[in-house]
């Protein structure tokens, strides 16, 4: 296998749970609500899905453990902010704390316990197919559920009226509940979906980049797919695009090092965000790129007038 | 109705605290650590430490174990928290939490204050280390004897001196067995995060190294080496059972007897301010059995850490260049303990400045 094929399929690993939990939140984002607590999602995610698999033996129990972790604990945090209609900024920084802590607390005695990796797929003839072959045919089943989500979620957005719904919900919900649309309903299923590839996104972490479970192992990659949601502007083929630059940035600087060519690590660790500000700059300045695609509610709780 | 119910309860709490001041007899030690304890690594070794501290010292003494404390203003509020809570002797385990450490030290004169891995001491506050470049000295040996590119990799956290430091005692090592060994080195700006530890090492491997070591907490980079069918060093605990195929040795920090040393010495009230840097002589730094290489290979390496123990050869003995030529240590001249403690060049041999590579 090329050095450049080994790097892509590196960096595809390294983007995969980025766009996962990033996809997720751009659709809870798109129905107007700003759920900060992905990171507590995510974390809930991986420590689920390794006990789930180390208990089960099977990665497949661990995967949909993680979903459910995902949801369970996404569904708390609509529940205080679409029901209880708390300010959301604070209650998604809390939901982060609370997942990362629960998550150290009930994964204690799993930690560096040997885990299952999942597998890659294998395709006699497609996967042996030389460079093209292993990128295209041979990674693991995440990796292809992840792009048919991206697929998913952006026709179900654009091309059905459910997508047109949530969207109405987020740009004007004062509006989308006049003409009858159940606003808190949508955004309910909008955040636990997101919770759902949050989780799923954990799950990647704990049985494909790793194989175990330790503290805190996301270590920042949630506030990373916060990040890419508003790089990508709401869109998730540039979002698709965005995880697989920011990835790569995280897999080239490793090899930058290597090759010594003198790059300061820190400002590569730092890269993403810079990207982020300047995009947010950016769209800010252009008030078209603002209108078309900016969910006007983005954190604004809704409570229908009496 | 009121004020009755918080009569009560100020009774009740004022007898609960006398209650719990008639048992505070216990000598209270502390730990704020920058990692868990089930890290597998560098504060699990700590953790086996006490345990065995608690062993040896059983009722008398009440230890409190902070874990994942980020090092940084919060450090200072975790710390000064443990002085309010009681503890008179706190150890902090990690470089990070020098400045925080000597901060809440000089508030609190009559605390006994222990920081691991650093150089500033004070009336109270004692630096403790291990000689971890005496156990990198052997594995460069050893690397240079098993690497068949005559490359290695190495993952590190960031730019401090103990890191350096243990950099240039295992390219000293390696070079004393093949003078144009390489080293690729990659800074992953954290102490431990296992899925970009484990995306360094895979970047370390697709550039064709063979065996790689790290000074960072996880075991995952040893993992992705025997998933390679390539070799490691496990870090600050034995790595074996992660990656059995894997770990040629691992340099294993072991506490136990300086805690229990320590602390009794607190309690007695012989304790004083020092820098205490003991190593494999004293048994804190220990080399994990050698494995998966030829036996020649784990007979040398055998004698030159019984040598290193009895202090018949020091990894840093000179004739030591700096990368520009600059000779640090002459012929045969062993370079002293403050020369090492502020190390923040690389020798000859590696290229790159620490930290921007």
């Amino acid at each position: 296998m090329s050095m450049a094929e080994a790097i892509i399929i590196t960096i595809i690993v390294a983007s995969t749970p980025l766009l996962l939990a990033a996809l997720g939140e751009l659709v809870a984002e798109r129905a107007g609500v700003l759920n900060l607590g992905v990171e507590g999602m995510m974390i809930m995610g991986a420590v689920a899905g390794f006990i789930a698999t180390y208990e089960s033996g099977q990665p497949i129990v661990g995967i949909v453990a993680a979903v459910f972790a995902g949801m369970l604990t996404a569904s708390l945090f609509a529940f205080v902010t679409l029901v209880l209609v708390a300010n959301q900024v604070a209650s998604g920084l809390a939901l982060t704390l609370l997942g990362i802590g629960f998550s150290a607390l009930i994964g204690e005695s799993y930690a560096n316990k040997p885990g299952i990796k999942l597998s890659r797929i294998h395709i006699p003839g497609l996967t042996d197919i030389p460079f093209v072959g292993p990128i295209v045919f041979g990674q693991d089943p995440l990796v292809y559920v992840t792009i048919l989500l991206v697929i998913g979620v952006s026709w179900f957005l654009f091309r059905t009226r459910g997508g047109l719904i949530l969207r109405a919900v987020g740009d004007n919900h004062v509006s989308a509940h006049a003409l009858g649309y159940g606003v808190v309903r949508v955004r309910f299923l909008a955040v636990l979906f997101g919770g759902a590839c949050a989780g799923l996104a954990g799950a990647y972490l704990s049985l494909v980049s790793t194989s175990q479970w330790l503290d805190n192992m996301t270590a920042g990659r949630g506030w990373i797919a916060l990040a890419l949601v508003v790089f990508a502007t709401w869109l998730p083929w540039r979002l698709a695009i965005g995880a697989l630059l920011f990835g790569a940035v995280g897999i080239l600087q490793f090899h930058a090092q290597a090759l010594g060519i003198r790059v300061p690590a820190q400002f590569l660790s730092a890269l993403p965000y810079l990207i982020t500000i300047v995009v947010l700059v950016l769209i800010s300045g252009n008030r078209l790129l603002m209108r078309s695609n900016t969910p006007a509610m983005l954190g604004q709780s809704f409570v229908p007038d009496r | 109705m009121l004020k009755r119910l918080m009569i009560a309860t100020a009774a009740l709490g004022l007898a609960l605290g006398v209650g719990a001041a008639q048992a505070q007899e216990k000598f209270k030690v502390g730990f704020v650590n920058v990692g868990p304890k089930t890290d597998g690594g560098w504060t699990q070794g700590h953790w086996t430490g006490v345990e065995m501290l608690q062993k040896e010292l059983g009722d008398q003494i009440e230890v409190t174990f902070l874990e994942n404390v980020p090092e940084g203003p919060d450090a200072e509020r975790a710390i000064e928290g443990l002085v309010q809570a009681g503890n008179k002797l706190i150890f902090t385990t990690s470089f990070g939490f020098m400045e925080p450490t000597l901060k809440v030290a000089a508030k609190y004169p009559d605390v006994m204050f222990e920081h691991a891995t650093g150089f500033k001491t004070a009336p109270n506050v004692t630096t403790y280390n291990a000689r971890f470049y005496q156990g990198r000295y052997i594995i460069g040996q050893i690397a240079a004897k098993m690497s068949e590119t005559g490359t290695a990799g190495y993952i590190v956290s960031f730019p401090i001196p103990e890191v350096v430091m243990g950099i240039n005692s295992f390219m000293l090592g390696a070079q004393s067995i093949n003078p144009d060994f390489k080293l690729k080195i990659v800074w992953i700006n954290s102490w431990m995060d296992p899925a970009k530890e484990g995306e360094a090492a895979k970047a370390l491997f697709d550039q064709g190294v063979d065996i790689i070591t790290q000074h960072t907490d996880s075991t995952e980079p040893l993992k992705i080496a025997q998933e390679r069918g390539k070799l490691g060093f496990g870090q600050a605990h034995d790595m074996y059972d992660a990656a059995p195929k894997a770990q040629l040795t691992a340099i294993v920090d072991n506490w136990g007897p300086y805690y229990i040393a320590r602390t009794k010495a607190a309690m007695d009230g012989t304790w004083e301010s020092q820098a205490s840097w003991d190593g494999l002589a004293e048994g804190t730094v220990q080399m994990s059995p050698y494995t998966n290489m030829p036996d020649d290979v784990a007979a040398a390496a055998k004698d030159i850490e019984a040598k290193i123990a009895s202090g018949e050869f020091h990894p840093f003995t000179g004739p030591i260049y700096k990368q520009d030529g600059t000779e640090v240590a002459a012929d045969g001249v062993v370079m002293d303990d403050g020369a090492l403690l502020t190390m923040d060049y690389y020798v000859k041999g590696i290229d790159g400045t620490p930290g921007t590579n």
